[in-house]
């Protein structure tokens, strides 16, 4: 800004003989109006897809109002539709994901930057980025070919009969091992997420000057003093910001979860059990949706996912606000 | 200068003279969208009639709902689907309607050691599993029915479909035809099964009642033999043990009376007569009455008179079942009231 007007001010004292050297006077005004309008335009697209969901979905949200949201029928020949099923397994397969997913990728970041002999770093990082750019209906067809028959053979019996048997974590593993189903679709996403959280945990954990972590190995920290206690925390905001870019990511994943989620439309306890999330819900059934109520309760679906992710990211900004001033890389 | 003028000259004459040729010669491919129970064999019929005459139709396996929405949007010139509309709906959307090809829904099961054909089973038993009533493979009822099959102590794993279908519709259909409990599950495209996992369109169903061991599901025979799954024979309303066949989809359709219903929509399910296939299944195709445009609406016309003519000898070799030639008269028939915007037919 002060520039400009230091040019503006050169521009009018200086006499016309000298200015050629000066450059265009409207360059910078159009820059800056361009680069507004780019602001603006993402701005009216993001209310745009708010104001169009809105009104698509509102023949659905008078119907059932807010009940929409924790009923659990999805009836179409009665035309009944509740988005309590499909919210519930985008939850808990994002919920799977994470716990799967975040202490792998802490654990790879870790090793990455403390760890790791020089040679073999290049080659794991271009791995992990590699495992990025794999298209998401590849996962999901790896893991109806490759995953389901493993995981209905050895995993899920496994798990029966170790897990199914404690007291109250049980009831998560009950049920015949179908392979297909909720848990398996938690461990694709997790898989998916995995690449984007390790590396931005590793870009964030190399950044930490190396000042504070050779001072910590001098005063006698072991490494995993080091990492918990003066990594970790010097780069919590950028941590939390790779785990709501996964997370952002598990939520809206489609394809990969609708070939081995088992497209079900029931509750259940079991984690073993199919079930299906909003946007495999989506996929499968939009193109055929015939009737207004029934195109409506998809799109009021796609409404409440929308909320759900704008939450989690809400959600994850206050917890970035509340700890920017400890952290060094606010 | 000149006669270099006159040799550019000649030359771009011959090309556009070349491409004016080119573009007379090449006609609007045209395209179709729906049911994936006839998929494999308009598949074939596109690929042999682009081989004779040189125009391509591009087809759409995205479901009977789909096929419905999307002549609905007129984003297609025909929509195909297995559930048939009603003469309302039909009168109400001015779409008329023709039955193309018969096939058969078998059930497949994937149990280790079991071969195609080899278990048998009937409405009733079919429809309990899929109400969630039957459970294991060896529950006394399925082993009443096959004594000398070894059935497993293991759980059935029940696949359906996933999105709006025709196949579906067909099978529960038939299902509400032989269990009075099935009513509370109702007949449609789309229903809320009480058990069981989606897959997405016949090939879906298949694939994942492939890779899941103690499943079964319901596909399109085509499909079964595609994927060598292992199909069970079906006791039919006369208490007969059918396979599903040439013949034995013949036998459902002998008796159907294709005039009684508006848009030849007659339900081929669990139709009388020893031979015949319980859950026999006719597809239909949907097209305008007053077409937007005639051109397309005529090579559409086209294409299914040349599948009705020539077509019969690809459909036997994956178990469709051509329509009877006193229906392919009546067909034809009808597409005089196929027109144009003057009231013309376009064939």
């Amino acid at each position: 800004m002060q520039d400009i007007k230091k040019t503006s001010s050169v521009m009018t004292d200086t006499p016309k003989s000298h200015r050629r050297s000066r450059g265009l006077n409207w360059g910078d005004p159009f820059f800056k109006s361009a680069t507004f309008l780019f602001a603006m335009l993402v701005l009216t697209i993001l209310s745009g897809i708010v104001i169009v969901l809105f009104i698509d979905a509102w023949p659905a949200l008078k119907q059932f109002g807010p009940a929409f949201i924790w009923t659990s029928s999805w009836n179409p020949v009665k035309d009944s539709y509740g988005a309590f099923v499909p919210l519930v397994g985008t939850i808990e397969t994002a919920v799977i994901a994470m716990v799967i997913g975040v202490p792998f990728s802490f654990g790879m970041a870790f090793f990455l930057t403390e760890m790791c002999p020089h040679w073999l770093r290049q080659p794991i990082a271009i791995a992990i980025e590699l495992l990025a750019a794999v298209p998401s209906i590849i996962y999901g067809i790896w893991g109806l070919f490759v995953l389901v028959p493993i995981c209905q053979k050895y995993v899920e019996p496994f798990l029966i009969a170790t897990l199914g048997s404690v007291p109250i974590l049980g009831h998560l593993f009950q049920g015949p091992p179908i392979g297909i189903g909720v848990f398996l679709a938690g461990i694709i996403l997790a898989l998916m997420i995995l690449p984007f959280i390790t590396s931005v945990m590793r870009e964030v954990f190399a950044a930490v000057p190396a000042v504070l972590r050779e001072s910590a190995y001098g005063l006698g920290a072991t490494r995993w003093e080091v990492v918990w206690r003066v990594v970790l925390p010097y780069s919590r905001v950028g941590v939390v910001g790779a785990v709501m870019l996964g997370l952002g990511r598990a939520l809206g994943e489609t394809m990969a979860v609708t070939f081995v989620i088992g497209n079900a439309h029931r509750l259940s306890m079991s984690l073993l059990a199919p079930g299906t999330t909003i946007s495999a819900t989506l996929a499968n059934e939009f193109t055929e949706a015939d009737g207004e109520l029934y195109t409506a309760s998809l799109i009021a679906l796609g409404l409440v996912l929308f909320i759900l992710t704008f939450a989690v990211l809400a959600i994850g900004k206050r917890m970035l606000l509340r700890t920017s001033g400890k952290g060094g890389l606010a | 200068m000149l006669k270099q003028f006159g040799k550019i000259g000649r030359a771009g004459l011959v090309a556009l003279a070349v491409m004016a040729t080119a573009t007379v010669a090449q006609a609007a491919d045209i395209s179709g969208a729906g049911a994936t129970f006839p998929y494999p064999i308009y598949a074939k019929w596109a690929e042999a009639y682009k081989a004779k005459t040189g125009i391509g139709m591009n087809y759409q396996s995205i479901g009977s709902g789909g096929g419905i929405k999307q002549i609905k949007a007129k984003t297609v010139d025909f929509g195909a689907s297995d559930a048939p509309l009603t003469g309302d709906e039909l009168k109400e959307t001015g779409l008329a309607q023709f039955p193309m090809v018969m096939g058969a829904i078998v059930p497949v099961v994937n149990l280790p050691g079991v071969k195609p054909g080899e278990m048998v089973l009937n409405g009733h038993v079919l429809a309990e599993i899929y109400l969630g009533n039957i459970t294991k493979w060896n529950d006394p009822q399925i082993a009443a029915l096959n004594k000398g099959v070894a059935l497993p102590d293991q759980a059935i794993a029940v696949v359906h479909r996933s999105d709006g279908s025709g196949t579906t519709f067909n099978f529960t259909y038939y299902l509400n035809s032989v269990d009075a409990k099935w009513a509370a599950v109702g007949v449609d495209k789309a229903v809320e099964w009480p058990v069981g996992l989606g897959g997405k369109g016949n090939e879906g169903v298949a694939a994942l009642v492939g890779q899941t061991a103690g499943s079964i599901g319901y596909v399109e025979y085509a499909y079964a033999l595609q994927n060598k799954l292992t199909y069970t024979d079906m006791l039919n309303q006369a208490g007969k043990r059918v396979q599903p066949s040439l013949a034995s989809i013949q036998a459902a359709a002998a008796n159907a009376k294709w005039n009684s219903v508006p848009g030849f929509g007659v339900i081929l399910a669990d139709q009388p007569g020893a031979e015949s296939w319980p859950m026999t299944a006719a597809t239909f195709i949907l097209v305008y009455h007053k077409q937007d445009k005639p051109a397309n609406g005529k090579a559409v016309l086209e294409f299914f008179k040349w599948c009705y003519e020539h077509g019969d000898k690809l459909a036997e070799d994956l178990v469709y079942v051509p329509m009877p030639k006193n229906v392919v008269e009546q067909v034809e028939d009808s597409w005089k009231t196929v027109t144009d915007a003057s009231g013309k037919p376009v064939l």
